[in-house]
């Protein structure tokens, strides 16, 4: 528990900088769009249904798509700008729909009566129409103050920090504590930012001086607060002066970048920080565009979903110095070395079922597979390792189901599912009692663990790069294993599991001297 | 002095006033009288242009409503409205001094003419002022809109069915109260409504129209003595069928 909440001020920060940034921005430009849309006609409709449509777009794709949209134009891609142009974008439609709604609501006897005292169109709009359409323009806000909060912990998956961060990695590294305490503290910001703006209204409405300035302080503190912090964040802190590490969504994930943060800090004296929870090819084209500076993918899904190879007669080797050959060339992408592990996919049943059936190899599986239901991780069915799963052995399952990583392991377990796609280094396979069986047809590629590294790196800190290189061939798969398991089941957290690895190291490291 | 020459309002097809003409003199209070949908509110309202007329011509002091700017004309025309139009996010004082903000009146003339003006309606300043609209009866309210509408010492006012949502014996106060104030004041004012009682005790002279059209203008007198046609008959007939009715049903009481 204070383990997790030692990052609180970290998350809580980087959640309120989204919050109100993207709050303020979508009350600028709803409000003046939806009074424009009161008084042209056909701007209505345009209006609310292009809010409309971008509600409709899953919040989380929503997000993901601004990162690409970024990359494409040439702008940071992940981070802090998709997060706050994703979130503007869905809080526009409460306000907007609200602003329209609240003034066409207006008894038109209040507007003319306002016409006939003598007012100008603008008059009528500040004196009359707005103050009348408040409360409900104010209950607009009121929405989108909740949903933003909600929708900023899916902040976490393009890179910018939020209380997201606590509900990917515990979710992930099984760590309820970490999910309780970000989503309590999410349900809290809500309340309070919701509060706040309620208190403001009313303050204005009934002219209650006192209401009025308790909030507008209130929400001054946070507001100074975010544009203090955010100013640090992007003016006084250098950016090239911070190596930017990124880990995707698992237990693994987030021990190596805590690894590699470690080790640089410790080797170079640089600062480091660590973007958790990206989206597997976000990771991938936010070192290529340099708004990453390193991180660990696997060779096999670089083969497979980057270089689009086929698998596979090649040995280990050769992927690997292919991998290594096409990244440079074609995508200005350096592979700094292999960790010392492979990570494959393996399909992996209970051992009981796997003696029952007398099964060895994945072979063995395909006569009994229309009996059996798979349960894959969120992308493993849309890899091409799946279909050539399928057309090489002819397997067919009765059911075919998509669930998070780190339940997949438990539902196997309990028998919710019969095969699973584990990963081949995960600690639960032993701890849980599953077997993996082999791919005798070697259609699954290697999957080794290579430190990846921006252009940029390469060029400008040969240094970090050097560091990095003490990592190459230090984690072998029983390692990895352990120290997966360390996290998944015994609760520890991945910094934690990292910083003994390399305090570890630095003892053997002492002795060998 | 308010001087309209064929007035017109076209919908479309439809003709909702037909070259309408008359005039309020300097100091004389015209009555629009008719039954609803005849067009007298779409006239009132094209004196101060809340509506455009189609054609014709509105002349206030001699001076073409169209040559001024809408809101510069509608500051000079105090208007009180149907119903009653309070702005209900401001208090009594801010609705009585909206119009003399308008028009950059010092906030010392403003608070003096407010209390001025809530005096001449009957409310004691000390205790409405600072209330709400919402906190007021009907006839505080209907009070609070002539107040409103005389704030800016308009040079003519337009009344739109003032008193008409009003109670029997409220409206009656009100009435006199206004019988009161445009003596004092000598208001010059078109006052619609199509309450008879009303337009005799109020109006110096009443125009009566029917379907867009002027049917007869005069004083009360000349309207009960010389009825130009049966509609204005039977119209100004009524307040003496009803007295009839009345003594009728007491007299029968009183047999029984």
């Amino acid at each position: 528990m204070s383990e997790q909440l030692a990052l609180l001020p970290a998350y809580l920060t980087g959640h309120v900088q989204l919050t109100l940034v993207a709050l303020l921005l979508g009350t600028v430009i709803s409000v003046p769009l939806g009074i424009v849309a009161t008084r042209v006609r056909w701007l209505e409709q345009v209006v609310l249904g292009a809010a409309g449509i971008i509600q409709t777009i899953p919040s989380l794709a929503l997000l993901a798509m601004m990162v690409p949209v970024l990359a494409a134009i040439q702008v940071q891609s992940i981070g802090y700008l998709p997060a706050i142009i994703g979130l503007t974008l869905y809080s526009t439609l409460p306000i907007l729909r609200n602003t329209v709604i609240g003034i066409a609501g207006i008894d038109p006897a209040y507007t003319e009566a306002a016409k006939g005292v003598g007012m100008t169109r603008g008059q009528q709009l500040w004196s009359i129409e707005l103050p009348l359409a408040m409360p409900v323009i104010v209950g607009g806000l009121r929405t989108s103050t909740v949903w933003v909060v909600g929708m900023a912990t899916l902040s976490t998956p393009v890179g910018a920090m939020s209380l997201g961060n606590y509900i990917f990695s515990g979710l992930q590294t099984r760590n309820y504590t970490a999910v309780m305490v970000g989503s309590v503290a999410a349900a809290l910001l809500a309340q309070l930012l919701d509060g706040l703006v309620r208190v403001l209204e009313e303050g204005v409405r009934f002219r209650r001086r006192g209401l009025v300035a308790v909030a507008v302080g209130v929400l001054s503190v946070l507001y100074l607060f975010a544009g203090v912090t955010l100013a640090r964040q992007f003016i006084g802190d250098d950016e090239s002066e911070r190596i930017v590490i990124g880990s995707k969504t698992y237990t693994e994930q987030y021990i190596l970048s805590e690894i590699i943060s470690g080790q640089v800090t410790a080797e170079t004296g640089l600062s480091a920080t660590v973007m958790q929870s990206l989206g597997s090819t976000v990771a991938f084209d936010a070192l290529r565009s340099g708004d990453l500076d390193v991180y660990v993918d696997y060779s096999g899904t670089i083969w497979a979903t980057i270089l689009r190879r086929e698998a596979n007669t090649e040995n280990r080797g050769q992927i690997l110095d292919e991998v290594e050959r096409a990244l440079a060339t074609d995508y200005g992408v350096h592979v700094v070395g292999a960790l010392g592990f492979d990570n494959t996919y393996a399909l992996a049943m209970r051992s009981a079922d796997v003696a029952a059936l007398r099964l060895r190899r994945i072979s063995d599986l395909v006569p009994h597979a229309s009996r059996l239901v798979l349960g894959g991780d969120l992308e493993f069915f849309g890899r091409p390792e799946w279909v050539s799963l399928r057309a090489r052995y002819g397997l067919s399952f009765d059911r075919e189901l998509t669930m998070d990583p780190s339940l997949m392991y438990q539902a196997v377990a309990q028998g919710d599912v019969d095969v699973i796609t584990a990963f081949s280094t995960d600690g639960r396979i032993a701890a849980l009692g599953l077997t993996v069986l082999e791919d005798d047809r070697n259609v699954i590629p290697p999957y080794d663990a290579v430190i990846l590294v921006s252009d940029r790196l390469v060029r400008d800190r040969p240094r970090v790069v050097a560091a990095l290189e003490g990592l190459v061939g230090a984690i072998d798969v029983d390692l990895m294993r352990a120290m997966n398991l360390t996290v998944d089941e015994d609760g520890r957290t991945p910094r934690s599991v990292a910083e003994e690895f390399l305090a570890g190291r630095s003892a053997t490291d002492a002795r060998g001297r | 002095m308010i001087e309209l020459q064929a007035l017109t309002k076209r919908y479309g097809e439809r003709v909702a006033v037909d070259r309408l003409s008359f005039r309020a003199e300097r100091g004389e209070v015209v009555v629009l009288l008719g039954t609803s949908g005849c067009g007298k509110t779409t006239t009132l309202k094209m004196v101060n242009r809340l509506i455009e007329p189609s054609d014709g011509l509105v002349r206030i002091d001699g001076v073409d409503v169209r040559t001024l700017p809408g809101h510069e004309l509608r500051r000079h025309v105090g208007y009180v409205f149907q119903g009653v139009g309070l702005f209900p996010h401001m208090t009594v004082f801010e609705n009585i001094s909206v119009t003399p903000t308008l028009l950059g009146w010092s906030a010392e003339r403003i608070r003096r003419r407010v209390d001025e003006l809530l005096d001449l309606v009957e409310l004691d300043p000390a205790v409405l002022r600072d209330r709400w609209p919402n906190e007021l009866s009907g006839g505080q309210q209907q009070r609070v809109g002539v107040a409103r509408a005389l704030a800016a010492e308009p040079k003519v006012m337009l009344l739109d069915e003032p008193f008409g949502a009003l109670d029997p014996l409220t409206r009656e106060q009100l009435q006199q109260s206004f019988a009161r104030i445009r003596t004092q004041l000598g208001v010059t004012a078109i006052f619609v409504t199509h309450d008879l009682v009303e337009a005799l005790f109020l109006g110096d002279r009443i125009v009566v129209m029917r379907d867009g059209c002027l049917v007869q203008v005069g004083t009360p007198r000349e309207l009960m003595v010389n009825p130009v046609d049966e509609f204005v008959e039977r119209m100004f007939g009524t307040p003496k069928r009803q007295a009839q009715l009345l003594n009728d049903l007491l007299g029968s009481g009183e047999h029984s």
